[in-house]
């Protein structure tokens, strides 16, 4: 079994396992073991890829390739570059954090580890891939669990959001579809035979027209889930309605399908179309940032504010990636993982509040850093690192993109890249609004007063997250190594 | 090839004496498990009546696909068998009349020309239509005998008038001369037409559909699910010979006219589905919508389009037996069978409601489930034509459907109940039927051996 499928096999044999799970406390320990599993995996693999890379210089590495389907020429093709290692080990920090936080989950369980695993095979499973169709089947059996994840184990009107939710992701994926077949259609302009091959296909150039018909049918079904204005609404519904764990699953993992699904499929494999159209989608993302900033100053539910700021943080993903040169991509790449682990750790943190105090609306909440302080205190930090304090994750990812954006020197350009520094400001207005009501001042409802205290499991996952925002905001090199040289294979294509 | 007929006749005719109750069942199961068994591994090729039967090894796969349908949904009606038909001593005429119709499908695939595909439809449909009347007591099951007797015969009129012109302008019945001669006269094109309208009332393609909700309603549910599933096979197999073979020289004809009832269907089926409180009409309305999908890898009109619709229609059937058998399951045994009554029904049937939610997801295309496979390459032979726009719609309406199987599994999963359908066992049989469905919803798609036979032998055709 090679290093890679082997995140696909761990999770199914964790899954065998909790099938035969006879109660809640052995659920639980089985969970947990195949999380520290992958996780180690997750280490393992970075070190291994140093290794390999040291002596092999292809574009991806750990490369298997099985054939499937052999008429449609569908092959279980895999392989990593720097890129999806980082997003891996992401991935397997976030899943072991959210096993951490669910500990005492009740309803259940099974169940819901299940689900969760079976989330996290699909996430995997899409970084991974190197054969858009693979790529697809990972895609769907990702989206899939969350509407149970929702639906039954979420709070408020869960029905409705899980179905919002499922259906605007699977549409996307339909629409996504289109496009992949749209480019499968024509990836043998070179001579060669159709294939699904995503290194395959970037040798060929697709013919323009092509490209400029299914560029945007694959960028929208890709960005949808990144949250692209306004295909966004499905995500602050479902994150306010989803349990603790799996808003941060779907918040730092899985809405990072989107950014690079972009980057790897409709970019590398379309820079004609992405050309084309990005001016397009600079305008919707450019909004998307500042409208989520804006939006979250207006809410008074703490998982809504969290989610609008995703939106606007991950606008600035997608608005990066279309900045089209290597600083801003690096920084959206950075910013992908910075927002990962910072809005995991904040649902993480919300959770907790919520179970503690039986409410998220802030007006109510007050004072929370004389009851409870090492979670008010991560907050603050998770706060500053958010608003793109130097120091932290956020500030690298925000200092690349917008070095990056700078070098554009057209007026459009200009005008879009101003816009989103902005947000920075109105971010910084809804965090420290919430700390300073939420956290700071008389302590509002005498209940408060004796809240239960962070279990150690809590204090685990949560470190879990906050060791990373810390390691990339201080020392940012090496992963920013890391990224460069995976960034090498698009700067080609695209100069 | 004529050796598993025969032996399937011989069943038939050993059941007529005897009239001992249970044992009679598993005499019938036993017998056709093992023509089926035989049917993987006996085959000849070749013709009889002067061309008129002919049969190749893709007839022979047709035949296989539309036996192990039959086998399970005979495994899955046993309880009802049991349960209501014994008592009235008419559990002979239930094989017999079932068996001839099968018998019926195997003349409708080997047809060599439009005599023997005519006899064929009659002799498939008639018998059913007994079968669907099989619940005298209830006035429903009446209602649903009439209905489909009468659209049927109006449908097999419309075919033979098609029949009629085509014979008129060619001057042959043999698919294999009229291919060479075809021209595209108006008479022939009228009969073109007319004779897809007569096969689209067995598809229950839009605008042939409107008895199928209603016959699906009143009938037992192992005859709905016969009708949805085998005998929507049937009809499309020889959709697709005539289609791919017989009218090839007017494929430009045809493409734009499939076009049209493809999109009509997938989004009636679709739209009427949303609505739907009785599980039964749900998946009547389902299985129209399946059905348009299924027309997107015969408007491909290639080898690949062949071979997508008869995987299409394999892992349908697993699909769509699963679900229906858990439905009749719980039909058996509590008499509920509205939407409404599943709600709460994972916490006390948990395997159930896994199977069905199993099911749902294979039929709405979710991987890694079997009916994400069959729709993907739908897909892919429609849009390896060009067809991108309808690719867009049929995935349009992909979404669409998930929305209501969503809204079964919301009841079974999401929903609690107070008065939930208790925990209760079905019997040995069905339980049997419904793990070979799971079965193969899970390996059907996974396991690729299955496509690349299927691809070989539609390239041979």
């Amino acid at each position: 079994m090679d290093i890679l499928s082997l995140f696909i096999t761990v999770p199914v044999l964790t899954i065998v396992a909790l099938l035969f799970a006879k109660s809640l406390r052995h659920a639980r320990q089985v969970a947990l073991v195949g999380s520290v599993i992958q996780l180690a995996m997750a280490i393992n693999l970075v070190f291994a890829y140093f290794r390999e890379k040291a002596t092999n210089d292809a574009i991806m590495v750990f490369t298997k390739d099985i054939v499937w389907f052999e008429s449609f020429n569908i092959h279980y093709s895999i392989g990593v570059d720097g890129i999806s290692v980082a997003l891996l080990v992401l991935t397997s920090m976030v899943v072991l954090a959210g096993v951490f936080i669910s500990w005492r989950m009740e309803e259940l369980p099974k169940e819901f580890f299940i689900s969760l695993l079976v989330l996290s095979i699909g996430v995997y499973g899409f970084f991974i891939s190197l054969d858009l169709f693979t790529m697809f089947v990972f895609f769907e059996i990702a989206v899939i669990p969350m509407y149970l994840l929702i639906g039954i184990w979420g709070s408020g009107p869960k029905e409705f959001a899980a179905m919002k939710l499922t259906l605007m992701l699977m549409g996307a994926s339909a629409i996504l579809l289109v496009g992949i077949l749209g480019i499968y259609f024509n990836s043998n302009t070179g001579g060669g035979p159709l294939t699904f091959n995503i290194l395959e296909i970037a040798q060929v150039s697709i013919p323009f027209e092509a490209q400029r018909l299914f560029f945007p049918l694959t960028f929208i079904g890709f960005a949808v889930i990144g949250a692209l204005f306004p295909f966004h609404t499905w995500s602050p519904d479902g994150h306010s309605s989803a349990p603790t764990a799996v808003s941060m699953l779907h918040a730092g993992v899985l809405m990072k399908l989107g950014g690079y699904g972009v980057f790897r499929v409709a970019m590398y494999l379309m820079p004609e179309g992405a050309a084309e159209w990005s001016w397009f989608f600079i305008i919707l993302a450019a909004f998307g940032v500042i409208y989520g900033a804006f939006a979250a100053i207006k809410q008074t539910d703490l998982k809504y504010i969290n989610a609008y700021s995703s939106v606007s943080h991950l606008g600035l993903v997608l608005f990066a990636l279309l900045m089209l040169n290597k600083t801003a991509w690096n920084g959206a790449i950075l910013q992908s993982l910075s927002h990962g682990f910072m809005t995991a750790l904040f649902f993480a943190l919300i959770g907790m509040i919520y179970e503690r105090t039986h409410t998220r609306d802030v007006r109510k909440l007050g004072g929370l850093l004389k009851v409870i302080p090492f979670i008010s205190a991560v907050y603050v930090i998770a706060g500053l690192a958010s608003l793109g304090l130097p120091g932290f994750s956020g500030f690298v990812a925000e200092m690349n993109i917008f070095v990056g954006a700078f070098e554009h020197d057209d007026r459009f350009y200009r005008i879009a890249t101003i816009v989103s520094v902005s947000a920075i400001v109105v971010t910084a207005v809804y965090i420290l609004r919430v700390v300073g009501i939420m956290l700071m001042g008389p302590i509002k409802n005498e209940q408060y007063l004796n809240l239960e205290k962070v279990t150690w499991f809590e204090k685990l996952g949560i470190l879990l997250m906050l060791l990373p925002i810390i390691a990339i905001g201080v020392a940012p090199l090496w992963l920013s190594n890391m990224i460069l040289e995976s960034l090498q294979p698009f700067i080609q294509v695209f100069m | 090839m004529l050796l598993a007929i025969a032996l399937f006749l011989l069943a038939a005719e050993v059941f007529v004496p005897k009239n001992k109750k249970e044992s009679l069942i598993h005499l019938a199961i036993l017998l056709f498990a093992v023509h089926t068994l035989l049917g993987f591994f006996f085959n000849e090729t070749g013709e009889l009546f002067g061309g008129m039967f002919r049969t190749t090894e893709l007839i022979d796969l047709f035949k296989t696909i539309l036996n192990i349908a039959v086998l399970l949904v005979l495994l899955q009606a046993t309880d009802w068998i049991k349960d209501k038909v014994l008592r009235d001593n008419r559990g002979v005429e239930f094989f017999v009349l079932l068996f001839s119709s099968l018998l019926g499908m195997y003349f409708l695939v080997s047809a060599g020309d439009f005599l023997m595909m005519y006899l064929g439809i009659e002799l498939s449909t008639l018998p059913v239509a007994a079968l669907a009347a099989y619940e005298i007591a209830k006035r429903t099951s009446s209602e649903a005998g009439i209905k489909l007797i009468f659209s049927a015969a109006l449908a097999s009129g419309i075919t033979l008038f098609g029949i009629s012109m085509i014979y008129a302008t060619n001057g042959s019945i043999f698919f294999n001369e009229i291919s060479t001669s075809l021209e595209a006269s108006n008479l022939t094109i009228l009969g073109l037409v007319l004779m897809t309208a007569g096969l689209g009332f067995k598809i229950s393609l839009v605008p042939f559909h409107f008895w199928t909700a209603d016959v699906y309603e009143g009938s037992p549910i192992s005859i709905a699910s016969y009708l949805s599933v085998v005998s929507k096979g049937a009809a499309v197999f020889i959709l697709l010979i005539l289609l791919f073979s017989v009218f090839n020289p007017l494929m430009e004809i045809w493409r734009p006219m499939i076009y049209i009832i493809a999109v009509a269907t997938m989004f009636l089926g679709n739209l009427f589905a949303l609505r739907q409180q009785n599980m039964k009409r749900f998946l009547a309305f389902s299985s129209i919508a399946q059905a348009g999908f299924i027309l997107l890898g015969i408007i491909a009109g290639t080898p690949t389009g062949m071979a997508t619709v008869i995987y299409f229609v394999l892992i349908y059937i697993f699909s769509n037996l699963a679900a229906f058998g858990v439905v009749q399951a719980i039909d058996v045994k509590t008499g509920k069978e509205r939407i409404n009554d599943y709600e709460g029904l994972y916490r006390t049937n948990p395997k159930l409601s896994l199977v069905l939610m199993l099911a749902l997801f294979s039929l709405a295309g979710i991987p890694p489930v079997a009916g994400f496979f069959g729709k993907f390459f739908l897909f892919t032979a429609a849009a390896g034509e060009g067809f991108y726009f309808l690719v867009f719609l049929g995935v349009v309406n992909v979404t669409i459907s998930l929305y209501y199987y969503l809204l079964v599994v919301r009841a079974m999963f999401l929903r609690k109940s107070e008065n939930a359908i208790p925990y209760f066992k079905s019997g040995s049989y069905i339980r049997i039927a419904l793990v070979l469905c799971v079965l193969g919803i899970l390996a059907l798609g996974i396991y690729s051996p299955v496509y690349e036979y299927i691809n070989e032998l539609s390239l041979a055709f």
